[in-house]
């Protein structure tokens, strides 16, 4: 008897075991097709060389150009003048000198902080380092002569015939060539954001700003002072404050107007798709292959086309989504409607109600919880693909992203569109889904 | 007194449906406006874009046809792109799906997880599914070259996000009851989710992972327009050489294979999650 029952506990083991073993093997080879395609794609992809080739100190560069800017003083040692510019720029030289640079083209001595000092005297300069020394260069025929401190060159220097390069910290660089010494200092922010460098409203603090706005004295006469510096923010040459808010407009335009349009032809569409609505099957066909077409294609393809049409701007957009989100909502809309209880109609139709009235009160209060939760969900979807099909020539912020992406000079402009770019998604995001829980019944947050 | 009532609700009526119309009539004005504004800002005109709205797709149907039977042979020289593409998205898409069910384990409130980790997942998951792909994309291809491999990061760390909301409502709705059973044996966290969860969430995990796969196609496609690779790449070049029968091959192949994936993947989906549960 007990025997018995331990074979027949046994048995049931091994049917357990064989079951679970059946059970597992399907996931088991998928995994181990999910693995070998893996190590495909690891080759088609050529990931090792790519490995080799990445560079990381870009990304670092990148990120760090973002965040800081560097205001060079160089002196040039052909003609013997020198000049202290914000990124070396023509345009943004001080005419009066910053505060930590003294002297003049001749002498002058350069303080960098904390006790780093450079001092340049005709074609030698000096510069102190706490902690290692002073590292002095002088410039003698054709050769650099550099004197080092005691002991190890450190790696942040490299001292040849040719070239001196030192930076000891992050922000503080001092190089000499045969033909000119420059210092880089730099600085955390975002330089000339309010204003630019040559107006006369760079560098002033918010309290004196409201001072001049407020005072009469006329800095344009042809304005007030209000206005003035509104022009001159918005004008802005190198952040370009007014341009970027026109293309944050236009993108925000193509999302919206491409999905009312979408949403308006939709919407009758997917009546005369819906078998419920429409008893003609060769029209519901018809129709049906339309959704599918405009949207198969693409809105990739569609933006290509339009912008051969119609140029570049916020219209080619607005059409593009217009076109492929016809056949999404359309299609989404005509699911729902076959969807519906036929109930409400007909207690609508036995007032004596006609096909309007019967759409009107019977079939549209049914299915506008649906149409409003999908429209408001695309257009929050598309403000994301308005800023790609944007980037591809389509206008808005994703072309003038590209564009200071292309240039590769400015990275805290890239940093800025960046910055606006997804603010923007962010308040598309929430505000839509505050609008779906407000206006759908029943809605609970998500 | 039913007839005080009767007009008091007539005219209730009639507000509301001034009212509906007023704001009907706002809305069309204000569509009207933003498509003259929309005109205005544009390159081109509406109008003179209407008319020749047809010149450019005739004009690579008409370089197609003067190829004849040379056009059919530019298929297989497209085809590595295309190839490359549909990997871009299928890697993505298994890397964002593996992070996806972490992400939406973690942050399902019948899963016995910490209370607190919930909320933060949740707007880790929220962040990465707002943020646009274009821009990771267009980060590391200066990173690491131009290659697919930013586009696959990037189009997986936006999949992560977008699937990981949805596999945690799936979560949510799942029977705790083999969970608790589970528990009764002895079993662990994970082995409470190795057999009680995976097994039940599967088949929807499934049909979003095929839904998002198409998605992830043609965001692959449009990458490779910033140089990310694949049929965008090969697109981008033959638009700006303005090779027309090349253009029509390449907006052929990516229609196709946007269709074939279509109904492949939703054959799969009926498949997995059953006809009757599918919409």
């Amino acid at each position: 008897m007990v025997a018995a029952t331990e074979q027949s506990t046994a048995l049931m083991a091994e049917t357990v075991r064989v079951s679970v073993r059946k059970a597992s093997t399907v996931p088991m080879l998928l995994l181990v097709g999910v693995a070998l395609y893996l190590i495909y794609a690891w080759n088609a992809f050529d990931i090792t060389a790519l490995l080799e080739r990445a560079q990381l100190s870009k990304g670092a560069l990148l990120i760090s150009d973002s965040v800081a800017y560097k205001t060079h003083v160089t002196k040039n040692l052909r003609r013997g003048d020198f000049e202290v510019a914000i990124e070396g720029e023509r345009h943004a030289t001080y005419k009066d000198l910053p505060d930590w640079v003294r002297g003049d083209a001749d002498k002058f001595s350069v303080d960098l902080g904390d006790g780093y000092v450079v001092r340049v005297e005709d074609k030698s300069l000096a510069f102190e380092v706490p902690g290692y020394g002073t590292i002095r260069s002088e410039l003698v025929g054709k050769k650099i002569v550099t004197e080092l401190p005691e002991g190890p060159v450190p790696d942040w220097l490299k001292a040849r015939d040719v070239k001196l390069d030192a930076r000891p910290t992050f922000s503080r660089r001092v190089q000499m060539s045969r033909a000119k010494i420059e210092i880089h200092k730099f600085d955390y922010g975002w330089e000339n954001f309010w204003f630019p460098f040559t107006s006369v409203l760079h560098g002033k603090s918010f309290g004196e700003l409201l001072e001049i706005a407020g005072s009469p004295e006329r800095l344009d006469a042809d304005m007030p002072n209000w206005r003035f510096i509104l022009s001159s923010f918005w004008g802005n040459p190198e952040w370009q404050h007014g341009i970027v808010a026109v293309a944050l407009f236009e993108t925000i335009l193509m999302a919206v107007l491409g999905t009312v349009t979408a949403a308006a032809c939709g919407l009758p569409l997917a009546f005369v798709a819906a078998s419920n609505f429409n008893p003609n099957g060769t029209l519901r066909f018809v129709v049906r292959r339309i959704f599918d077409f405009v949207r198969g294609i693409d809105m990739l393809i569609w933006s290509l086309i339009f912008i051969r049409a119609f140029g570049l701007g916020p219209l080619t957009g607005s059409l593009a989504i217009a076109f492929t989100d016809t056949g999404s909502l359309g299609k989404l809309f005509s699911e729902a409607l076959e969807n519906i209880d036929r109930k409400q109609v007909e207690g609508v139709e036995s007032t004596g109600a006609n096909r309007w009235q019967r759409y009107r009160f019977g079939v549209i209060p049914q299915i506008l919880p649906v149409f409003t939760s999908q429209f408001l969900y695309y257009v929050e979807s598309n403000t994301r693909s308005a800023t790609v099909i944007g980037a591809l020539g389509a206008g808005g912020i994703g072309l003038v992203l590209v564009e200071t992406m292309r240039t590769q000079r400015d990275w805290e402009n890239t940093f800025y569109i960046i910055g606006l770019i997804i603010v923007m998604v962010f308040i598309m995001d929430s505000s839509s889904s505050w609008l779906r829980r407000k206006l759908i019944a029943g809605g609970e947050k998500r | 007194m039913v007839d005080v009532m009767r007009q008091d609700l007539l005219a209730l009526e009639g507000r509301r449906r001034l009212y509906t119309g007023l704001s009907v009539v706002l809305l069309i004005a204000v569509v009207a406006a933003g498509y003259r504004e929309a005109s205005a800002l544009n390159s081109g005109g509406f109008l003179q874009g209407l008319l020749k709205f047809f010149d450019y797709p005739s004009q690579i149907v008409m370089q197609a046809w003067d190829q004849g039977w040379e056009f059919w042979s530019l298929f297989p020289k497209f085809l590595p792109a295309l190839i490359e593409t549909i990997n871009i998205a299928a890697v993505a898409t298994i890397i964002g799906a593996v992070f996806a069910t972490v992400l939406s384990l973690a942050s399902s409130r019948n899963l016995e997880v910490p209370a607190a980790i919930i909320p933060v997942v949740r707007r880790i998951m929220d962040i990465m599914r707002a943020f646009p792909e274009l821009i990771i994309a267009l980060f590391l291809i200066f990173v690491l070259g131009a290659s697919p491999v930013p586009a696959a990061i990037a189009v997986a760390f936006h999949t992560s996000g977008a699937l990981g909301k949805l596999f945690s409502e799936v979560n949510e709705n799942i029977d705790v009851k083999p969970l608790e059973g589970l528990k009764a044996t002895g079993s662990n966290w994970l082995q409470r989710v190795r057999f009680g969860v995976i097994p039940q969430v599967l088949p929807n995990y499934s049909s979003y992972f095929l839904l998002r796969f198409e998605i992830n196609v043609r965001a692959s496609a449009i990458l490779g327009f910033v140089g990310a690779g694949g049929i965008g790449t090969e697109l981008s070049r033959a638009i700006g050489w303005g090779a027309g029968s090349e253009v029509a091959a390449l907006f052929l192949m990516l229609f196709l294979s946007i269709v074939a994936i279509d109904q492949l993947s939703s054959y799969l989906r009926r498949h997995f999650v059953g006809a009757e549960n599918f919409s």
